[in-house]
């Protein structure tokens, strides 16, 4: 990664910074794109409120470690690299665990065993070895922060339906009224399966759809 | 800025330390940092953590007691119930119950701690017993990962909570479906037999390992003075991994 | 001798770590094109969460009860250590597996199955072969996942899928029905956790 064109004014420098950013978020999301980083993604989504608090709490593991990371990249010998990166990854685990025991305990009860599972996720160790450990901060922590707000918004979309299926509530909030039969199996393990490779099917259908339209421009144009 | 171009397959020798005790060097500087950063949001966080825990500890106490006002640890030692207001207790810590008091020292009952298997994990709970009557006078469930809409139940269902208001523990609890008829039954939830089997199973172990060991009002600890209300003290602290306290 | 039938079977069949848990979804979806294949990484799997699983147990019993905030970190580096030494064992005893599991052996690391499992024996308090115990059953349930799945992707291979499922959404809706299956294993034998 060519350092040239990193200063002030250089023209190329805010859209690359833009564009680490954004690709996370989207194109290549995590969840939806890049199939990393599962196991939390189906286990902690059977409400929108996990969702939110475990991608949050990833995006904070993410942006540190990679911000770490990225400074050191130039200290840490190669053979120990992936060492080196979990023993990084696993403290800022730790710190979020215990902040969040501190500040929501309720959260951090739902969340359970799987906040310590952040270290694991291989969304984070892929983030280090691909990125963070080859670029410059200031785009290592774009890409973080790009990569753990695609994450979040995955998890939450996840949890919600999930959610508002499997128990009728948003984030708590009853939407349907006392009639309303949840079902159940949304948010038990089966569902989470179910709900995010509807999910999958329903984008790569629109996907498809977009590709035939466009194809379809261009026959009509050429 | 200087041209860094090294990228990771090109390992910077320019440091002049041989390969293996700089990999050693790095991977301990690193852990050592790591450690450090650890013990510190430990130590920051604690106190936080540990009122969390009382406040919560407090809360289900005065839930499961109806009356209670002031609350106060007790341990059963050489034989003998004994007080041990806000005592920490490290790693390995001996069973404790809550004694709660009226405002003017008075004992209302034991909140006893219990914790077991239940469908899908453990479940752990606590519930109150008044050594006058000699009856369960409340029960709240304070963790369980039961199944949503069905094991849930065991806290979410008003009806199966409100017997534990009031229940005989002689003869020993029993589960019955369809309604209970005697003093000691429990009624289980529909379509949560296991649940709720499950809760039965805990608190009659917890029975059989405590009721004995309870004093009426005139034989209880003492409250100590100076206890603060909230002097329920969870072993061990908070630890990452979500060790079960 | 009940009790430990009740963690085995609860662990395989009842909490099954991958159906049940969510556990071990990364080798799930990404090892079982080949049958053959996930089912040497479920066995390397089940090796090293015996050894997990024991090493958890010392660490915990000796070390971790007066520093419990190290655990987390304790534990992964364990890890890391147990997956690095599996490697260069079976690098040496079977060059040909090593180089069938490739890139998915270092990743065991990551298994975020063998971390719970150190985290799961832990706060169960388990005994030293409660453990061991609880780690067989868990790596025979992640195996039995991994085969399951490897076999219906083999045989979704061979059939009319049309284009639009084929690929990760197929490998979910799968996934979500063979746990929707294995929820007819609750209660078995009296185990749950």
């Amino acid at each position: 990664m060519s350092a040239a064109g990193t200063g002030p004014g250089s023209g190329r420098e805010p859209s690359q910074l833009y564009a680490e950013l954004i690709k996370g978020v989207w194109k290549e999301n995590p969840i939806f794109v890049q199939v990393l980083g599962m196991c939390p993604a189906l286990a902690v989504t059977n409400t929108a409120l996990n969702g939110v608090a475990m991608g949050t709490a990833t995006l904070f593991v993410l942006a540190c470690s990679s911000l770490l990371i990225s400074l050191l990249r130039n200290l840490i010998p190669k053979q120990v690299r992936i060492s080196t990166f979990i023993i990084v990854i696993a403290t800022f685990v730790t710190v979020a665990d215990f902040t969040l025991q501190a500040v929501a305990p309720a959260v951090h009860r739902e969340l359970g065993a799987f906040i310590s599972l952040i270290v694991v996720n291989c969304l984070i160790l892929g983030r280090q070895e691909a990125f963070a450990s080859k670029h410059p901060v200031h785009l290592a922590v774009a890409d973080a922060i790009g990569m753990g707000a695609g994450f979040t918004l995955a998890l939450t979309s996840l949890g919600s339906l999930r959610e508002i299926l499997g128990k009728g509530s948003l984030f708590g909030f009853p939407l349907f009224g006392d009639s309303f039969q949840p079902w159940v199996i949304m948010i038990l393990p089966p569902g989470g399966f179910l709900m995010l490779g509807m999910m999958l099917l329903a984008f790569a259908w629109f996907k498809e759809k977009r590709q035939k339209a466009l194809l379809r421009l261009d026959e009509e144009a050429a | 800025m200087s041209d860094v171009t090294k990228g990771p397959a090109s390992e910077p020798r320019a440091s002049g330390l041989p390969e293996t005790p700089r990999l050693v060097l790095t991977l301990a500087l690193a852990g050592l940092l790591s450690g450090l950063a650890i013990v510190g949001i430990y130590r920051f966080t604690l106190p936080v953590i540990r009122a969390n825990q009382a406040r919560a500890l407090q809360a289900a106490v005065f839930e499961v007691l109806p009356g209670a006002e002031r609350m106060q640890r007790a341990v059963w030692r050489d034989g003998e119930l004994l007080a041990a207001p806000g005592e920490a207790t490290g790693g390995d810590a001996e069973a404790a119950v809550y004694a709660g008091y009226k405002a003017d020292g008075t004992l209302v009952g034991y909140a006893i701690p219990a914790a077991g298997a239940g469908y899908q994990d453990t479940i752990r709970l606590i519930y109150g017993y008044d050594p006058a009557t000699r009856r369960i006078v409340g029960m709240v469930v304070l963790e369980s990962r039961e199944t949503p809409g069905l094991g849930d139940r065991i806290f979410k269902d008003p009806d199966f909570v409100a017997q534990w208001r009031d229940l005989a523990v002689e003869p020993p609890l029993e589960l019955v479906k369809g309604g209970a008829t005697e003093p000691n039954q429990v009624d289980a939830i529909t379509g949560a037999t296991i649940s709720s089997r499950s809760v039965v199973k805990i608190i009659r172990s917890a029975n059989a390992e405590w009721l004995d060991r309870l004093p009426a009002a005139d034989a209880a600890p003492a409250l100590v003075e100076d206890a603060a209300p909230a002097s329920g003290e969870q072993r061990g602290g908070p630890v990452p991994g979500g060790r079960l306290e | 001798m009940g009790q430990l039938v009740g963690i085995f079977i609860g662990a395989m069949l009842v909490n099954n770590f991958t159906l049940a848990y969510f556990l071990g979804l990364c080798p799930f979806f990404g090892v079982t094109g080949r049958l053959v294949t996930a089912f040497r990484l479920g066995l390397a799997n089940i090796f090293v969460m015996l050894i997990t699983s024991l090493a958890a147990w010392l660490l915990e019993t000796f070390v971790l009860v007066h520093a419990p905030y190290l655990r987390l970190i304790a534990f992964i580096v364990v890890i890391a250590s147990t997956v690095q030494f599996v490697e260069m064992f079976i690098k040496k005893v079977s060059p040909a597996l090593f180089r069938a599991l490739g890139i998915f052996l270092p990743l065991i690391t990551t298994n975020c199955a063998i971390l719970a499992l150190a985290l799961f024996q832990t706060s169960r308090a388990y005994g030293l072969v409660q453990g061991l115990v609880f780690a067989f059953g868990a790596g025979c349930g992640l195996t039995l996942a991994l085969v399951l799945m490897a076999g219906l992707r083999e045989e979704a291979e061979l059939s009319d899928v049309p284009s639009l499922i084929r690929g990760t959404a197929m490998n979910l809706l799968v996934a979500g029905l063979l746990s929707l299956a294995f929820m007819g294993f609750a209660g078995l034998f009296g185990a749950s956790s």
